[in-house]
């Protein structure tokens, strides 16, 4: 229960870390909260050669509105997005979903870029990305470019990042700010989610233009559920989403739920997921 | 190795570590400051909660070298001489220990809460705030009239 040996490395700025990276490649790991990284390696789990720490690296955690969206430094920690004004106004999904993500000592210290690296399929973070239409800017020392959910995620703690490249930042659309719903099941509070449910919409001409409906638990990543999606802007009812989301799936049942206890957990959690959407569109409605 | 610069309960602390050193078996094996225990290593049951610029930490979480330059608070920083914090003397009062493993990391928890708590919790929040620290032994009740007791002087403008 204690990590294995390896190379300790604090650079102190963004160009030193990707010069490391560059350098070592495969045998490096990125420690940034390492709420995730150090049990890992506590468990023996990870044997990197070298471990590079962002704690000292300036101007990751930075919160940056810009007009469409909102820019989520990769250090910015847990306990920053349940806390932060901008993010209450622009992301209101992103800080409920904060909440729940384990307890507040893990909060303290974990951080958004560390949790979508790390890709768990039943993290909060990859899921509220899909929902909010988000992408993840990576950096590496011979260039940047920016990847969107559906590319990012791939497979259960894998992503399209290369092993030179730096997630330094991770952004979400905030168009959704007044028609979203989120709604998880954990066994116990702090566990990770069974299943999680991210609503969002926008209005579009005479009712809902754009319907986003992720969820996860149900896979190996992250996904979106076009046919729940196409029920929420024909039908607005929840029940009918719910029930479109429940059938398009057909979780792998595992200790922590089969597949049929899945299915329904699909249901109820898309079910409060997109009331929420709606009642919140409602309540925003001049006449509602 | 590594060199290391942490204040420790007030206390300005040098130190060359392995780069693989956790910051609890700093604490513990290092400094010699077994207030803070270690039960699963993993971040799940919280005896190893510690201050770290005055946000809780799992100390099994964190490397040493990377309280590098901060401020660190263990249950050791708790009393002032004989006199217990208020938080310490509510487990007291309420008898919220049995065998102590877990306190101190409740203790730290709570001693966090407190400083940013503006009503008392109901008890049902209090039970979702402590969420993150295991107790084998009480049952809880007492652990939560305790932390009860503590949030309501806190709110109150107590310590
Ligand atoms: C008890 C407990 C409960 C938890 N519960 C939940 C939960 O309910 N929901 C949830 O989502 N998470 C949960 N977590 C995990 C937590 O959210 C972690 O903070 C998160 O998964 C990883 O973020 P980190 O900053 O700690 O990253 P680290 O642990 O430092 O790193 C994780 C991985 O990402 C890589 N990495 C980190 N930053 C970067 C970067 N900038 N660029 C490239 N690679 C990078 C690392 O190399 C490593 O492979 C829990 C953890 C614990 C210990
Ligand atoms: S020993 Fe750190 S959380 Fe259990
Ligand atoms: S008092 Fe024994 S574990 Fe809590």
């Amino acid at each position: 229960m204690k990590p294995p040996k390896f190379r300790y490395h604090a650079p102190s700025s963004q160009a030193e870390a990707l010069d490391l990276l560059n350098a070592y490649g495969d045998e490096a790991v990125v420690l940034s909260g390492g709420q995730s990284l150090i049990p890992m390696l506590n468990l023996r789990l990870a044997r990197p050669a070298e471990v590079i720490d962002l704690g000292s690296v300036g101007g990751m955690d930075l919160i940056v509105t810009e007009p469409d969206a909102v820019s989520v430094g990769a250090r910015v920690t847990h306990r920053q997005m349940e806390a932060d004004p901008d993010i209450a106004r622009h992301l209101p999904m992103a800080r409920d979903a904060a909440g729940f993500i384990g307890f507040r000592a893990i909060r303290n210290r974990g951080t958004v870029g560390g949790s979508v690296a790390h890709a768990d399929p039943s993290a909060e973070w990859p899921v509220v990305l899909l929902a909010l239409d988000g992408s993840v800017d990576l950096r590496s020392k011979s260039g940047a470019r920016c990847l969107g959910g559906d590319d990012f995620f791939q497979t259960v703690f894998t992503t399209g990042r290369q092993a030179d490249e730096l997630v330094v930042s991770v952004r979400f659309a905030s168009r959704f700010a007044d028609n979203w719903g989120f709604s998880e099941f954990q066994r116990r509070t702090g566990d990770f989610a069974v299943v999680v449910a991210a609503v969002a919409c926008a209005a579009g001409s005479g009712g809902i233009g754009e319907a986003r409906v992720a969820l996860a638990g149900v896979a190996d990543r992250p996904v979106r559920c076009p046919e729940a999606e196409e029920a929420l802007i024909a039908t607005e009812d929840p029940q009918a989403v719910a029930e479109v989301a429940r059938d398009a799936f057909d979780p792998v049942g595992d200790s922590h739920g089969s597949t049929a206890h899945r299915k329904q957990l699909v249901y109820a959690q898309v079910l409060r997921a997109a009331g929420e959407a709606l009642a919140r569109r409602d309540k925003g409605r001049p006449d509602g | 190795m590594v060199e290391i610069a942490v204040e420790v309960n007030g206390r300005a602390e040098t130190a060359e570590v392995d780069g693989r050193m956790l910051l609890s078996d700093f604490l513990r094996g290092v400094l010699g400051l077994t207030g803070t225990h270690v039960g699963c290593e993993h971040g799940y049951c919280g005896s190893c909660t510690v201050l770290v610029d005055g946000a809780s930490a799992r100390s099994c979480l964190m490397l040493a070298a990377q309280a590098n330059g901060s401020s660190v608070r263990t249950v050791e920083g708790l009393a002032d001489g004989e006199e217990l914090s208020s938080i310490q003397q509510a487990f007291k009062d309420c008898h919220g220990l049995q065998c102590g493993f877990c306190t101190p990391g409740l203790l730290m928890t709570v001693t966090e809460i407190a400083a940013e708590v503006a009503s008392t919790p109901s008890r049902h929040q209090i039970r979702e705030q402590l969420a993150g620290n295991l107790c084998r032994c009480t049952g809880y009740h007492q652990i939560v009239d305790a932390v009860e007791q503590a949030l309501d002087q806190a709110a109150g403008g107590g310590r």
